[in-house]
């Protein structure tokens, strides 16, 4: 057992776990010794008790979509499951204009651009002076002592952090961002630690021998090669800053400079009967990440299960 | 493209290679890799040490975030376990998370157990199970909190249902159903992901083995799925408790902590240091907060140490 967790991390030179079972797609696991003949008999009890379940995700989503298309008259009758009729597309001109969406969205883009591209330059670069310097105790410790983040929760330093990032005026989008990146530190420097263990200094050394320095090799060689799991750590960082609502809602201390999931909260105290504005405003809330998540689902995937199984 | 060069790079390293990679390394570190680490020490050291070392000493104190302030010993940390408030938020906190992943990881190794069977449209299955860990929490709670609020008594009513009739998130005894049932919504998709991961590192043969020896799939799924999967289960779990024990989004969205006080988390708690003034109060709030979550982690591996997984 220990020993197939342990091969997982190493994965990142094969397309990971779960891609790696896919290829594998007829795998007996009632274990009848068959080989693939690409004909295997279908478990269509579990399907479709799975196209079953499936309804407990699209639900709640159908009724996002619905709503938001509703008018205001047919949205308070507090029939969630009733078809749009007719069809209206006013509820979003209102969001757009109530949450001032164009702003919201330029703040969130901002906080998730910042946290992405901050998160993967960051932690690959420390990650490579770990690595290549593992033998040198000031690097080893330093990995430890980042290490140590994934155990202290956001609630414990939150107060602290307020403070201090009101006393050095970053109690803004800015503000979040590096939080965002500071946070997510500890993980992604693992991750891209045990990625480059996985690339052989002999790549390195034929490039030194031709005179390139630290900074060529890293930039022309290794962050190229770290490409799979810059695009994990990226998705991972895209996901949780876009949608993370504790964070900006205290930190930012301007109202006017919230993102996007903080913004919704303005339908549960005002506008409370504007049932179908407020869920064009969820819907436009949550959208930009359902189309990453389906644009880059294959990185998710693998890439969750590779960050988990350490 | 990329695979490609991964794929060679990684043929590259034989056994053969490794001690002559520990020769080569050079005596003297190019200062360049102190720029490259240096960067990350110096922020983290201010943003996460810097606060959790003020916010130790200000537990000690009378602070109220701003302003003059003096030492006052241990005196927060006895109010904070005579609070009744503060306790009660634990109490719901860790009996939440408890349930939370006891319900997510049954439900998600019974997905993963369904998507690595012999099913159709897998891949869009899949797809489609994950989705839930995309949404942002705060906004998947106000949806909910309208389901549960104006869908499902609509529904209860129609159909007769007595306890459906009003919404479960205003009755003080039953609104953390929807908070521990909203939480598991978003929660499954990345517990399932990792049950997935595992169960597909079982090799076939061995199910091919224990067939030949005439064992119905219940033995199989006891005797050799489910420990096998063990270590997984850890991951899960320690993961799912680190998460659980900080709820705030969900919570805020589908009730704000109420009705009253009976779905207040730790973490809303702690937040309300700064509103409420009691700032010094709460920081000693989140130090036996920082003790327990750790605890609670130790525990865990410890429990589970020698089953695989994690360390």
């Amino acid at each position: 057992m220990s020993n197939a967790t342990r091969t997982t991390p190493a994965g990142p030179a094969s397309p990971g776990p779960l891609n790696a079972g896919q290829g594998i797609a007829g795998r007996s696991r009632a274990g009848k010794r068959r080989i693939r003949t690409g004909h295997e008999r279908t478990n269509w009890a579990a399907t479709v008790i799975l196209i079953v379940c499936t309804l407990g995700v699209l639900v709640p989503l159908y009724v996002t979509v619905s709503m938001a298309f509703k008018t205001t008259g047919q949205a308070v009758d507090g029939n969630a499951f009733s078809l749009p009729s007719p069809l209206s597309l006013e509820s979003f001109g209102q969001a757009w204009t109530l949450t001032n969406f164009p702003r919201g969205f330029a703040i969130s883009v901002f906080v998730s651009a910042t946290a992405v591209v901050g998160e993967i330059v960051v932690s690959a670069l420390a990650a490579y002076a770990i690595v290549r310097n593992w033998d040198r105790r000031l690097f080893r410790w330093s990995f430890f002592y980042l290490l140590a983040a994934m155990f202290i929760p956001f609630p414990v330093v939150a107060l602290p952090q307020i403070q201090l990032t009101g006393l050095v005026g970053l109690d803004n989008p800015l503000g979040v961002a590096i939080l965002h990146i500071v946070f997510a530190l500890a993980f992604n420097t693992m991750l891209f630690t045990a990625f480059l263990r996985s690339i052989p200094l002999e790549l390195e050394e034929s490039m030194r021998m031709d005179g390139a320095g630290t900074w060529q090799v890293f930039w022309r060689l290794i962050f190229p090669l770290l490409g799979p799991m810059s695009a994990t750590v990226g998705i991972f960082a895209f996901i949780a800053s876009w949608n993370d609502f504790m964070m900006p809602s205290l930190i930012i201390s301007d109202p006017e400079m919230q993102t996007i999931p903080v913004l919704q909260k303005i339908f549960q105290t005002q506008f409370s009967n504007s049932y179908n504005v407020a869920f064009a405003s969820y819907l436009m809330a949550m959208a930009p990440a359902i189309v990453v998540y389906l644009f880059t689902q294959r990185w998710v995937m693998s890439g969750l299960t590779q960050g988990a199984v350490k | 493209m990329s695979s490609v060069t991964k794929n060679s790079a990684r043929a590259a390293v034989t056994p053969a290679a490794a001690p002559k990679v520990k020769r080569a390394r050079k005596s003297r570190v190019d200062p360049l890799y102190y720029f490259f680490l240096f960067p990350s020490l110096v922020i983290f050291t201010l943003a996460v040490t810097l606060p959790a070392i003020l916010g130790f000493v200000y537990s000690f104190t009378n602070s109220v975030g701003f302003g003059k302030f003096e030492f006052i010993g241990i005196r927060n940390f006895i109010a904070v376990f005579r609070d009744e408030g503060i306790l009660g938020a634990y109490g719901f906190t860790l009996a939440f998370s408890l349930l939370t992943v006891i319900v997510v990881n049954v439900l998600a190794f019974l997905l993963a157990l369904g998507l690595t069977s012999r099913v159709r449209f897998r891949t869009a299955l899949r797809t489609v199970f994950v989705i839930p860990m995309v949404i942002s929490g705060i906004v998947i709670a106000f949806v909910f909190q309208y389901l549960f609020s104006n869908s499902l008594p609509l529904m209860g009513k129609s159909l007769g249902i007595e306890p459906l009739a009003t919404s479960i998130l205003a009755n003080p005894d039953l609104a953390w159903l929807g908070i521990v049932f909203v939480t598991a919504w978003q929660s499954i998709p990345s517990a399932m992901l990792i049950y997935i991961a595992g169960l597909l590192t079982v090799p076939p043969e061995v199910y091919e083995a224990s067939s030949l020896d005439g064992a119905s799939p219940w033995h199989n799924l006891r005797h050799i799925t489910l420990p096998l999967v063990a270590g997984y289960a850890v991951i899960n779990t320690v993961l799912g408790f680190k998460n659980y024990l900080n709820a705030y989004d969900i919570i805020v969205g589908l009730t704000d902590g109420g009705p009253g006080v009976s779905t207040r988390s730790v973490a809303m708690a702690i937040f309300r240091g700064f509103e409420g003034g009691d700032y010094a109060y709460q920081m000693a709030n989140a130090v036996i907060f920082f003790l327990i979550s750790i605890t609670i982690a130790l525990i865990q591996l410890r429990f589970t140490r020698g089953k695989g997984g994690i360390a």
